[in-house]
């Protein structure tokens, strides 16, 4: 993954970025463009999740969520298929019918549904589906839980403000 | 009622596309040539279909007009298919991500371009000033349509739209069955003129149908770069490479050195097979859809309130109040509630999500008294509501109310010792007058929540 960045820019590479927001911080975890313009997403693990979840449940979800988008690209006979049959009904059928990728994304959000309830929202994380932000990047924000990290005087910071 | 207004996405679409049939349909800024192709197209076909087919069809064979019409509406299908539907447009950075590459650099506008390695050769993205993002490869920026466009071919006036990864299938088959088309039109006309001309000779023959005359010479002026345009995109489509990488010479050998094209796949038939009939890319726009915030309603608590309900620091500006999303958000999450709260997932999503603890979704049979309870301020849910969430409370808020905290988003929740300074805004008011308020909020989308906002900073 790292190879594909030929120009690393700035303290973070390009791989993901973070921004820190008053509410949250924001990881961006990128795509990856080593085999071609099909949708595939970088499956390094951002620091900043560290002391939130291990490397290995959220490789998992990365590579689940590359298999997805991997189905969704897969050019088999029966997308080829479905490509002629449109162009045949000069694509009305498209009006009528969900698309091979469309089926695909679906299932793609309801895996993000699913990961995000079961494993990443407990810990202080959500994903958003990378389809609103038109399969470009991953955004994870990450909250400021007091249960997840060591509330350093947050409360009495309040307290002493209002 | 008012109250079922909801603000699409389209409404607040950032590029210049114009948008027909509430979001349906979307052309180009200036559809006016588009309108001349389609009349140019429409005209020719009628003078053929009055004048030539009934002759043809009595004196050569019913078949023809058969062909002509079946032609004729494959041609017209693909023309509006390329030019209303979306070319395969990359939504804009949302705000934080424009933030964090920004951040990234330290404080600099980012480098303009950036490296990769596709299949082995480098490639370069360059970040577009405009979307906030690096384009990804292939990408190009339409300045006509102010947007990037994904596999960028060319902006086309005739069509009235960019011609991308989306809608290049329908161009081709457009440019292929509109060259069939004129080819035809025109051997119909001249077979028409010559059948007559056989007894008459040509003058009276063109006297006799002078139509047959205007479309034979239509076509024949604009059947030579309608055939060159077709073949120059066979050649296009067999080698995966578009307009725009052949007129800057991406892929050509230079000084010697031979830059063979990344995306081709091998072989003329494979190119062809995938660029026209392979998986079709989604639209990425979502223009139908419904604008309403995406988080886990904790999530969006905590991220978009003000600083006195996350612990953040309290030095945080207060233009960063605003929701990181387009101004509509809440005010469209508002009107969408009394509308039977729909999730505010892409149009994909909104068909079967059917996770059980329902955050993203209507049950399939609303139970009165959960459309009740979602009708209910949110006070019931969130009433203790501590400045922070534990682990706990993020979860039991997620599979109990997300309906319940879209209805707090409108009306950030003052934390419980800044409640009394709020009365009318506290969440104890009766649930009649919100009603009124969610029209209100409905018919202002954009201005609805930064006021609460405001007030909720300047208590502080």
């Amino acid at each position: 993954m790292m190879a594909n960045n030929r120009i690393p820019s700035g303290p973070n590479t390009p791989g993901s970025q973070q921004t820190p927001t008053h509410g949250g911080t924001k990881v961006f975890v990128q795509r990856d463009y080593s085999e071609g313009t099909a949708v595939k997403f970088q499956t390094r693990f951002p620091p900043e999740l560290e002391d939130r979840i291990d490397r290995q449940t959220f490789e998992y979800t990365m590579e689940r969520l590359n298999e997805h988008f991997e189905m969704a690209e897969t050019a088999d006979c029966s997308t080829y298929c479905e490509g002629c049959l449109a162009c045949l009904t000069a694509y009305f059928i498209y009006i009528c019918t969900e698309t091979h990728y469309e089926k695909h994304l679906r299932k793609v959000s309801k895996f993000i549904a699913t990961q995000n309830e079961r494993v990443y929202n407990p810990r202080g994380i959500h994903i958003t589906d990378p389809i609103l932000r038109g399969l470009r990047v991953i955004e994870i924000t990450i909250i400021d839980v007091p249960n997840c990290q060591s509330p350093t005087g947050n409360s009495n910071n309040q307290m002493r403000h209002t | 009622m008012a109250s079922r207004r909801v603000t699409r996405k389209w409404e607040v679409f950032a590029g210049r596309n114009r948008f027909w049939c509430d979001g349906r349909l979307m052309t180009a800024p200036h559809p006016g040539v588009f309108a001349l192709t389609l009349a140019l197209i429409c005209g020719t076909c009628a003078l053929h279909f009055a004048f030539d087919c009934p002759f043809l069809a009595a004196r050569v064979s019913p078949a023809v007009p058969a062909a002509g019409a079946a032609l004729c509406a494959l041609t017209l299908a693909a023309l509006l298919r390329t030019a209303l539907s979306d070319p395969g447009i990359i939504p804009r950075a949302a705000p934080a991500e424009a933030a964090a590459l920004e951040a990234a650099e330290a404080g600099r506008p980012p480098p303009r371009a950036r490296e990769v390695l596709v299949r082995g050769r480098a490639v370069k993205l360059k970040y577009c000033f405009t979307c906030k993002m690096f384009r990804p490869p292939r990408a190009s920026h339409c300045s006509l349509c102010d947007n990037c466009v994904d596999r960028f071919d060319h902006h086309c006036p005739w069509v009235g739209n960019c011609v991308g990864k989306r809608n290049y299938r329908y161009f081709y088959t457009f440019v292929v069955s509109l060259s069939f088309l004129a080819v035809f039109v025109f051997a119909c006309a001249v077979t028409h003129v010559a059948l007559l001309a056989r007894g008459a000779g040509l003058a009276a023959a063109l006297r006799a149908t002078p139509a047959s005359a205007v479309v034979a010479a239509v076509c024949f002026l604009s059947v030579w770069s309608v055939l060159g345009l077709a073949g120059f995109h066979t050649y296009l489509a067999s080698t995966d490479q578009t307009t725009n990488e052949d007129i800057k010479g991406s892929f050509s050998t230079r000084r010697g050195v031979s830059n063979p094209n990344p995306y081709s796949r091998g072989n003329a038939c494979a190119n062809c097979w995938h660029v026209l009939c392979g998986p079709l890319a989604p639209s990425l726009i979502d223009r139908r859809g419904v604008l309403r915030d995406e988080m886990p309603p904790s999530f969006a608590r905590v991220v978009t309130t003000p600083p006195a309900a996350a612990p953040a620091p309290l030095a945080a500006p207060l233009q960063l109040s605003v929701p990181p999303e387009p101004g509509g958000a809440l005010g469209g999450s508002y009107s969408n509630l009394f509308q039977g709260g729909e999730p505010a997932r892409h149009a994909y999503m909104n068909r079967s999500l059917d996770l059980d603890p329902v955050p993203l979704q209507r049950t399939p049979s609303p139970r009165p008294e959960r459309r009740r309870r979602a009708l209910e301020p949110p006070a019931l849910a969130l009433e203790p509501a501590p400045p922070g969430l534990s682990a706990s409370r993020l979860r039991l808020l997620h599979d109990t109310t997300m309906i319940d905290a879209a209805l707090d988003l409108d009306e950030p929740e003052p934390p419980p010792h800044l409640a009394p300074a709020h009365a009318p805004h506290a969440p104890h008011a009766p649930h009649a007058p919100h009603v009124p308020h969610a029209a209100h909020a409905s018919l202002a989308p954009h201005a609805s929540h930064a006021p609460v906002h405001g007030r909720a900073l300047a208590a502080l």
